[in-house]
Parts: structure tokens; C-alpha cells; sequence
């Protein structure tokens, strides 16, 4: 199976070559017979890579380690959860995951649009091929996960155990499948822009496509944060590092295009701009996935270095310079068909919305990069760091979150006084409600205050819109409050699934504010002592060490310290927290000690403590304490949620597609074929 | 006004602050990134840069690692290859931090000489990938030797 997997890895490659050949050839000469056998190559570059990706997968659970890749990365005594999760923890695999999941969707894409879109189709179809030429010929030649050892080990490596831990095993595959779907709105983009065929017709297919990967992006930064806060142990969850700014980056001028989107399909405006964003974004993941893979920014997560980042550079460069020279020519065909005719207007608030995006998309990036360009301008390495991403985006956010709220609120074309009166006056006054009971509370961080006043403002208008509807559906159907709820989110889900996505919004923002008051205390303590101190509500905390106990679980040793906690002099039981070490299946220590958090979880407040060291009976500790973070993870999830709302296929289309029309291919990823 | 004015207008009521908010914050919290050597130059030319914070990236000297045992100070030495000098961190070391690992030490070089970090990260070299070569030449497996990747 690995020899056919390696084969498969060679002829996948041919494939992709021919795919994009004879799509592109059929295209411009309009052979029907070509197109259908690029199409074709297209579902055979996906069997092959599936092949390979078997291959690869029987290597690492039969622990062959004659490969270098399986040596390098799993151990014997691993549980196989891991060993298959290794997959795409190493480079050479994770470029193969992603050509697997570019050529999935690929298959998926040409599939669902083999009859329609009969002009664009052949030109996505090469795009795609193209793409995924690249992958395979860096997988080939640059990282091949089949390279073979001249020699066989005993055992391998190991797996870094911060990587073992559940939130790892799935936070790569969503950011994966993120990224990866913005290449088919990319391909479709430039289809359009070739054919010039540039009007509705791509859009509808990118839309669908530009929502998955927003969704699995999403998914996957939130895991992201959800494991660096209780694997990393350094008391949060976002450091503005490389590797973190780079999965966010794709994900703003998704966000960005989500909205203009929608502009375009009403007012017929924002066209070319629609184009870049839906460009950008897929440059955007595979610089992501460069700034990942190639280590070009010093970065704690550059824990990859090597020669595919040339590689990566050219793709890059050659793609931007494809693209800019496309729309360079083709700027008569994407002229507006409408003018913004207000300033103050639905459509002038989307406008808003996508600037203040890019605008932190474009902020985001230029510290990232900061370092290499002040090298180049200046010949001296200048970093920037969370101070910088702070300033910057903290006033941008507040922007965009009360843009959250004025968007839904205001009328399109252009907005009346009456307008603004009816619409504004309930949520600006649960806004300044909730801002002015804090005040009086005795909040006194300004940026807190602001945040809180907006999120109210923003949580008015979502329960405004809500009830406006749900009282319009009991007045006309005469339907009970929750029956009219469903309803009511069944028939507009792209309205309602998105105030459900602005929901969650709220929610992070209402937990990013909470950190303004987290406290951080440094303690040593003997078996017996005992720590006392304030949380940030004014609570009384009480901890009392029971002293450190080591003992060996399966493929490793845990050293660990409870701490009896008391609340305000009442019990409320131990926070235990670990370091623990690694051992391969020869009792060799493998990398170094691992920490494992112990976290207390409440809705307003985590109690956060870290083992720092242990000497004799001395424990080295730091408590946190961390207002309100279970709410970043529950405003992920409602994102997660409002998102699902929107992507799922409406049930006419879903009558539609049963009664023959359309895929059955992979009827999970309905949602994902275009209508 | 037309729609072009319009337009840009409210790009610039957008684009400007982002503008003024990135180039402001450059300037106050942009941080030198040096090497040891570097250090060295730029505080042999001007003796005012001890006052400004800087990042140096380093590797730790093998074997020069103090704990002080009450607390949680850390005391060891830095080295480019070409200038080595000591360095005192107090706070939690990450798990990471061990002989002959690259570091990033934060903080201000002091006039004794030691530079005193305020913040400390390490990254284990061996994890890069581009290590196999090296580690086929070694027989067998050596603690501390990590494959794997954040993707």
C-alpha cells in the first residue's frame, strides 16, 4: 500500500499537469471532448491523491519506520489517535493534506457545475489543476513524505506532546480546510476575469464556497486559541504571532467579501472590489500557509524550516502577477452599475465595514512583516509585538463592532431621519443602559467601558431585529414566540444566521475586554502554605498547597500540585496542575517537559494555574485570573453556529437537488455545491 | 459630490486613522531586534542605546544556567559565536528553555554589562525540520530531538 501510495503521489502529479493543460486548451478553443477530459483529470487527481494519502496513512499506522516522515514524527507507543493525526503535523505531510483537500474540493466544484457555467468551468477547472500542480510538485520534489531512510530505526521521535492534546488533533484540518477553500472562489474569480464574464454568475458559485472556508477558518482559530490557552500555559490565548496573524489575515477579507457580496448582488456596485478581496483572500492563505511552512518570519511556531519556502515565494508572486495583470485588462468590464448615492446608507455602511477589515487585515500584515521590511529598508531587524496589534486594532475593532450594529439598522440607498429614529433608539439605549450601570459600578477602563456601551448597542439591535420579525410572523401566521422563532430563521437564514454570527461577535468582544482586568500573581509555596489574594470582582481566593506528587501514566511522567482553593472562605475543591514528561518506548526521555494548565471555569472568571517548577516540596506556581474567557469559546461556537444557518441549502433547492438535479456526490457537503 | 468623491472620501475618513494608528505605533513600540554583535556596535557608537529596550536572539552558552534557589531568577549566558555576555531573568522560564537553546531575551543591557531580560522565549532548535540530515548521522534517538510542527 505505501509503494501504491507513493506511485499514486507521481501519477496524481501527471494528472494535475494534464487537468490544467487540457482545461485551459478546451477552454479557449471551446472543445467540448477537452473539457470533459480535464474534468475527468480533475476526479483522477483526486483518486490518486486519496491514494497516496492511504499510502501515507498505512505507513504510520503500521509504524513503518523506514520512512523518514514516520520516523520523524510518531513513536511506537503513541495511541493511534495521534499517529494518525501526524498526518499533517510534519511538513511533507501537511503539503500532501492540503493537495488532498484541494483536490476534493476540486472534484466537488467541477462536479457540482458540470452543467452549468459551461463558459467558466473549463478555465476554474485549470486554475484549479494549476493549484494543485504546485502542491503535488512541491510534495514531489521538495517534501516527499515517502522519502525513505537508508536505514531503519527502532522507534521514531515522537510527537511534540503540546501537539497531543485533542484540540491539536482537529485545529489543523479546520484551518486546513479553510484555507484551502478559498482557492475555488479564486479559480471561479479568475475564470470570470478571463472569459470576462464578470456578473452574477461567478458570484453564486463563490459565495457558497467563500462561506465554507469563512466557517472552517473560523473553526479553526478559535481551536486554535482554545489550545494555546490550555496547552501553552502563558495565561491567554492570542499572542499576535506570525503563525496566528496569518490565519487571521484570510479570514478578515473573507469577512470583508461576505459583506460587499451582498452589494454587489443588490446595488450591482463594488465589483472590482469583490474581484480583489476574493483574490486577496486566497493569497492571503497561501502566504499563511508560506509564513507556516517556511520559518521567514523568527516566530515561537516557526517550527518549520525549509526548502519549500522558495517554492512558495514563486507560486506567490506568480499568482499576484496573473491576477493583477487580468484585472489591469478587464477594468471596463467590472464598471459599476449603480452609484453610492448616500453617505449615509446601508450600502455606505458595508463600505465602512470592508475598509475597516482590510484596513486591519492590512495593519495585521504589516507588522508581521514589519521585521523583514525594516531589514530590507534599513538593514536593521525592528519587531513589533502584541503593544503594536493593540493600538492599532483595538480602535479599529470598536469601529467594527459598532458598525455591527448600525449596518442591519440602517436603510438602503439612503437613510431617512425618521429611518434612523425608528431603528436607533432601542439599541442605543440598551447601549448606554449597560455602559452606564458599569460606570456606576465603578468600571474604570475606558477601552472596557466603550466596549461593553457598543456591545449593548449591538446585542439591542440583534433582539430588535429578532423580535420585529417574530411579532411580524405571530401577527400574520399567527404562530407561538418559538415556533415563530424557528420559522423565521428557517426562511431568511442568510439575514438571521449572520445576526447569530454578530452575536458571537459580541460575545468575543465582551471577553477580549474582560482581559483589561486580569491579574497574574507569582507564588512559591511549601506543602501546607498557603496564598491569599483578590480577584478582579473583589472576591477572596484562599490556596493551599497539598505538596507535589509524581507518579508514570502510559508514555509518560506527571509530576503534579493541587492546591486547595477556598472562594470567599468557602470550598470549592483543588486545582491541579501537571508538568509532565514524555518517554519513548525504550524509557528515553522525548522532548522536553510538557506543562498542563489547571484551569477552574466559571462564567464570569477562570482561575488559571500554572506549574512553573517543583524543587523538593516547593512549588513554583502563577495563578491567573482571567475574567470571562469561556465566553470567547461560547461566542466561537454561536459564530460557528450563525454560519452553519447561513451555509445550509435552503429546502427548495434541497426538493430540487433530490429530485436529480444535482450532487450525490457527498451529500455532507451539500451545503457546499452551488445552486 | 459624485459617487468617485464619495467614495473616496469615506476611504480616507477610514484609511487615514488606520494610517496615523500604524505609523504611531510603530514608533513606540517597534523594538530592536539584534544579535549580540550588534548589541555590541550599536553601544560601542552610542552609549545612550542602554536606556532603549531591545530584543537580542541568541543561544544560550551550555552549561551556564543558575536557578537561584529561593526564587525564580534565572542567571546564564548568551553567545553569537563572537560575543558572549550574561543575562538575569526573573519570571517563569518556558519548558523549553535548556542548554544550547536559541533564545529571544527582552530587556535593557545594563552598565555591568548584564543584561537584564523581562522576558524570556526560547524555541528548541532541534524542532525546526530541516534537522534530518543531522539527525541521521546520529545512531539512534537523543532526548530533545522533536519533530513536528505546528500547522
Amino acid at each position: 500500500m505505501i509503494v501504491v501510495g507513493e506511485l499514486a503521489l507521481w501519477i496524481a502529479l501527471v494528472m494535475a499537469a494534464w487537468a490544467t493543460t487540457i482545461s485551459f486548451a478546451g477552454g479557449a478553443l471551446r472543445r467540448s471532448d477537452l473539457i470533459a477530459s480535464g474534468r475527468r483529470a480533475i476526479y483522477a487527481t483526486f483518486a490518486m491523491v486519496l491514494t497516496a494519502s492511504m499510502g501515507l496513512w498505512t505507513a504510520l499506522l503500521t509504524r513503518d519506520f523506514s520512512l523518514e516522515y514516520v520516523a520523524g514524527h510518531i513513536s511506537a507507543n503513541m495511541p493511534n489517535v495521534y499517529v494518525f493525526t501526524a498526518f499533517w503535523s510534519g511538513q511533507a505531510g501537511s503539503m500532501l493534506f492540503w493537495a488532498l483537500i484541494l483536490s476534493l474540493y476540486s472534484a466537488i466544484a467541477v462536479y457540482s457545475n458540470r452543467e452549468r457555467n459551461q463558459v467558466l468551468l473549463p478555465y476554474a477547472a485549470g486554475t484549479l489543476g494549476a493549484i494543485l500542480l504546485f502542491f503535488l510538485a512541491t510534495t514531489c520534489f521538495k517534501a516527499n513524505p515517502f522519502t525513505r531512510l537508508d536505514w531503519t530505526p527502532m522507534d521514531g521521535r515522537g510527537m511534540n506532546p503540546q501537539l497531543q492534546n485533542p484540540g491539536m488533533a482537529i485545529h489543523p484540518p479546520n484551518l486546513y480546510l479553510g484555507y484551502v477553500a478559498t482557492a475555488i472562489p479564486f479559480a471561479f474569480a479568475i475564470a470570470a476575469l478571463i472569459t470576462r464574464r464578470l456578473d452574477a454568475e461567478w458570484l453564486a458559485v463563490v459565495r457558497r464556497w467563500s462561506l465554507l472556508s469563512w466557517f472552517f477558518l473560523t473553526v479553526g482559530i478559535v481551536l486554535g486559541m482554545w489550545w494555546a490557552y490550555v496547552e501553552l500555559g502563558w495565561g491567554g490565548y492570542w499572542a499576535w504571532d506570525p503563525v496566528e496573524n496569518a490565519s487571521f489575515l484570510p479570514w478578515l477579507t473573507g469577512t470583508a467579501f461576505l459583506h460587499s457580496i451582498m452589494i454587489q448582488e443588490k446595488r450591482g456596485m463594488l465589483r472590482k472590489w469583490n474581484v480583489v478581496l476574493v483574490v486577496m483572500t486566497f493569497l492571503l492563505s497561501i502566504f499563511g500557509t508560506f509564513i507556516t511552512r517556511s520559518g521567514v518570519i523568527e516566530s515561537v511556531h516557526s517550527f518549520a524550516q525549509s526548502p519549500v519556502g522558495s517554492w512558495f515565494a514563486a507560486f506567490f508572486f506568480l499568482s499576484t502577477g496573473a491576477t493583477i495583470y487580468l484585472v489591469a485588462t478587464r477594468l471596463r468590464n467590472l464598471e459599476a452599475k449603480a452609484e453610492l448615492e448616500s453617505m449615509v446608507s446601508r450600502e455606505a455602511a458595508f463600505l465602512y465595514n470592508n475598509l475597516v477589515l482590510v484596513g486591519i487585515a492590512f495593519a495585521v500584515l504589516w507588522g508581521t512583516l514589519f521585521p523583514i521590511l525594516s531589514e530590507w529598508v534599513r538593514a536593521e531587524k525592528i519587531t513589533v509585538g502584541p503593544p503594536f496589534f493593540n493600538a492599532v486594532n483595538r480602535p479599529l475593532g470598536l469601529l467594527l463592532l459598532a458598525l455591527t450594529g448600525i449596518g442591519p439598522l440602517i436603510a438602503w440607498r439612503k437613510a431617512s431621519t425618521a429611518n434612523l429614529k425608528r431603528q436607533f433608539v432601542l439599541p442605543a439605549a440598551c447601549g448606554l443602559l449597560l455602559g452606564g450601570l458599569l460606570a456606576a459600578l465603578g468600571m474604570e477602563r475606558g477601552y472596557a467601558l466603550v466596549t461593553y456601551t457598543l456591545s449593548g448597542f449591538v446585542a439591542g439591535t440583534i433582539l430588535q431585529e429578532f423580535y420585529k420579525g417574530v411579532n411580524a410572523r405571530r401577527s400574520i401566521h399567527g404562530e407561538s414566540i418559538p415556533r415563530g422563532f424557528v420559522r423565521l430563521v428557517a426562511r431568511n437564514r442568510r439575514r438571521y444566521g449572520g445576526y447569530i454570527v454578530h452575536a458571537g461577535i459580541v460575545m468575543l468582544f465582551a471577553a477580549f475586554a474582560g482581559l483589561a482586568f486580569r491579574s497574574e500573581h507569582d507564588i512559591t509555596l511549601r506543602t501546607g502554605q498557603q496564598f491569599e489574594t483578590n480577584d478582579p470582582y473583589g472576591h477572596h481566593w484562599r490556596f493551599i498547597s497539598q505538596g507535589a506528587s509524581t507518579d508514570k501514566r502510559f508514555n509518560r511522567v506527571v509530576t503534579s500540585v493541587s492546591l486547595e482553593t477556598y472562594r470567599d472562605g468557602k470550598p470549592i475543591g483543588f486545582i491541579t496542575s501537571e508538568k509532565r514528561q514524555y518517554f519513548d518506548s525504550a524509557e528515553r526521555p522525548t522532548f522536553e517537559p510538557s506543562t498542563e494548565v489547571g484551569i477552574r471555569t466559571t462564567a464570569k472568571l477562570d482561575t488559571y494555574v500554572v506549574l512553573a517548577g517543583v524543587r523538593g516540596d516547593v512549588a513554583e506556581l502563577r495563578v491567573t485570573f482571567n475574567p470571562l474567557v469561556i465566553w470567547v469559546w461560547l461566542g466561537g461556537a454561536l459564530m460557528a453556529v450563525g454560519g452553519l444557518i447561513v451555509m445550509w441549502p435552503q429546502a427548495e433547492r434541497r426538493r430540487t437537488r433530490q429530485a436529480g438535479y444535482v450532487s450525490v456526490l457527498a451529500p455532507a457537503h451539500t451545503a457546499v455545491s452551488t445552486s | 459630490m459624485n459617487a468617485r468623491t464619495k467614495f473616496l472620501l469615506g476611504g480616507l475618513l477610514v484609511l487615514g486613522p488606520v494610517g496615523y494608528l500604524m505609523a504611531s505605533s510603530i514608533k513606540q513600540t517597534g523594538v530592536y531586534y539584534l544579535t549580540p554583535t550588534e548589541l555590541s556596535t550599536k553601544l560601542a557608537a552610542d552609549s545612550t542605546f542602554r536606556d532603549v529596550g531591545v530584543k537580542v536572539g541568541a543561544r544560550v552558552v551550555p552549561g551556564s544556567i543558575q536557578r537561584d534557589p529561593g526564587g525564580r531568577e534565572y542567571a546564564f549566558r548568551v553567545t553569537d559565536g563572537a560575543q558572549t555576555f550574561p543575562v538575569i531573568y526573573r519570571g517563569i522560564a518556558p519548558d523549553t528553555f535548556t542548554d544550547s537553546v536559541d533564545v529571544v531575551v527582552e530587556g535593557r543591557m545594563g552598565r555591568d554589562g548584564t543584561f537584564r531580560a523581562t522576558n524570556l522565549l526560547a524555541k528548541c532548535a532541534s524542532r525546526y525540520e530541516n534537522a534530518p540530515q543531522k539527525y541521521r548521522e546520529t545512531p539512534g534517538y537523543k532526548a530533545g530531538t522533536v519533530g513536528g510542527s505546528r500547522a
